[in-house]
């Protein structure tokens, strides 16, 4: 099922993530998502996430396809030029996998092989583009592919709390004209800022799933504000995290904080994205808290 | 100037279409490569349709101290014109779009790679002598060499408070390009079509 499908019902699409594992076996990981991710849309699987050598996004998103789950392909162009994105694009449609999620990518110097070549061959806008003219039977070097041609639903990633969101929005229409069907979004902890980029990115008229990551604790908000892009925590948000610490380390207060902006939000947008990092037996708690 | 190729007259004519340009030529390095004739030929086209403000024929414009010196009895004529069109290797465009903040500064050429030569600029400006100048689709700025993942169809979304993901001592080099593109008011340049780099030009075709 293409989760296109679900936003033009008017649903409000709850996705979430698996990581795969560094290694080949995937059991604990289909059991984790068995357990706690059958209830929801469609389950993303990164791909070699941090530029951190895993299991192929590829094999897993099959793997999860045949335990009945909807999976979602990421992609990203760190790793392989263009002739070996397309085929694994044709790869995916082989297998059944009708989502993709298509980004640039971590550089690889921020991984644990930081001495690979870096390959960028195409980027996010020019990977869209890719699949959308697969999906008319035409490959990048205009080629004609043989049989009846690939379709997907075709997801792109924006950062609406980023400090150049003027940017991010520019950068959103190229990817919308390059053929993007559906957005998820950077963790977001600053609802209103949220809820000003939707006004500016409701234009494209693109279905957009508000991205947020459960707060484990004050050490890891801190990390996020001092090392990953878009994304800002507000100091209340730590006093929230220090004044319990029981409850904090139960993650009662990081689902109820997550709760509470995915209400605000909901509003705004047409689904959410929980990257729960580890945290996916929270996810249906939390959901129920939400209200969806 | 290092080896240099004319752009398409179609692509050039994209550029001036309606517009006034101020030409400037580089023959610094000229003992390598310049498509003299074939530029030649092009501006007296365009200098008969009366859409040339000036036109300059220097050297070595990667020097900005020189580069001053050259282009101030002409400040006037550069003013009445749109655009500034450089023929030259990517460091002169470059350098240009830099002392002419407000204007908007194109590429003529694009700039081939060349072994072994690696031009004689004393500045911080790079090109990566790519075969397919990016230079008139992002304000003058070098996509290939100004970002870390040498994207060409915007920035990747890993700069933090501006400043690159790979080198935190680096701005990002697309938000760079965003804010220029603003202030000389050509956002809507980055309407262009979907961008993909060509390889067989450059580094491969020069091997």
């Amino acid at each position: 099922m293409k989760i296109t499908e679900l936003f033009e019902q008017g649903k409000f699409v709850v996705t979430a993530e698996v990581g795969p594992p560094k290694g080949c076996h995937i059991e604990p990981v289909l059991e984790e998502a068995k357990t706690y991710l059958s209830g929801i849309s469609a389950v993303n699987v990164t791909d070699n996430q941090s530029s951190v050598m895993r299991l192929g996004s590829l094999a897993v998103c099959k793997a999860l396809k045949d335990e009945g789950l909807t999976p979602i392909f990421q992609l990203t162009c760190r790793d392989r030029n263009r002739i070996a994105l397309q085929s694994d694009i044709l790869s995916a449609a082989m297998f059944g996998i009708e989502n993709m999620l298509l980004l640039t990518g971590d550089h690889t110097t921020l991984g644990d092989h930081p001495q690979a070549k870096p390959v960028f061959d195409l980027d996010s806008v020019s990977l869209i583009h890719a699949v959308s003219q697969l999906e008319q039977g035409v490959d990048l070097g205009g080629n004609k592919l043989v049989g009846e041609p690939p379709k997907f639903a075709k997801g792109a990633v924006v950062s609406p709390c980023s400090d150049s969101v003027d940017a991010q929005l520019a950068k959103m229409e190229r990817k919308v004209r390059a053929g993007a069907d559906y957005f998820q979004t950077q963790a977001v902890y600053e609802p209103e800022k949220f809820i000003k980029f939707m006004e500016k990115a409701s234009q494209f008229g693109k279905p957009v799933q508000l991205g947020i990551v459960i707060p484990k604790s004050v050490g890891m908000m801190r990390y996020m504000n001092a090392n990953v892009a878009g994304i800002h925590v507000p100091e209340e948000m730590f006093d929230e995290l220090k004044a319990d610490k029981e409850k904090t380390k139960a993650g009662i207060t990081g689902v109820e904080i997550t709760a509470r902006i995915i209400r605000e939000c909901r509003p705004y947008c047409q689904g959410v994205h929980i990257m729960a990092m580890g945290w996916e037996s929270k996810i249906p708690g939390l959901l129920e808290l939400a209200g969806i | 100037m290092l080896i240099t190729e004319l752009k398409s007259k179609d692509a050039i004519r994209s550029l001036t279409d309606g517009k006034k340009v101020f030409i400037i030529n580089c023959y610094g390095c000229r003992e390598v490569y310049f498509p003299l004739e074939e530029a030649g030929e092009l501006q007296a086209e365009l200098a008969s349709s009366g859409s040339v403000t000036g036109c300059i024929t220097t050297d070595y414009i990667c020097n900005p101290e020189n580069l001053e010196l050259y282009l101030k009895p002409h400040m006037d004529e550069i003013t009445a014109a749109d655009l500034v069109l450089v023929f030259s290797c990517g460091v002169g465009v470059q350098t240009v779009s830099s002392f002419l903040e407000e204007k908007m500064v194109c590429a003529g050429c694009d700039t081939r790679r060349l072994p072994g030569f690696q031009g004689v600029t004393p500045l911080e400006y790079d090109c990566g002598q790519c075969g397919e100048c990016y230079l008139n689709l992002t304000g003058g700025i070098c996509p290939i060499t100004a970002c870390s993942k040498s994207l060409v169809n915007g920035q990747c979304g890993g700069a933090k408070k501006g400043m690159c993901e790979v080198d935190p001592t680096m701005e990002c080099g697309w938000e760079r390009i965003y804010r220029r593109l603003e202030k000389i008011g050509r956002l809507d340049a980055l309407k262009c079509p979907t961008q993909l780099r060509n390889y067989a030009t450059g580094e491969a075709a020069g091997k």
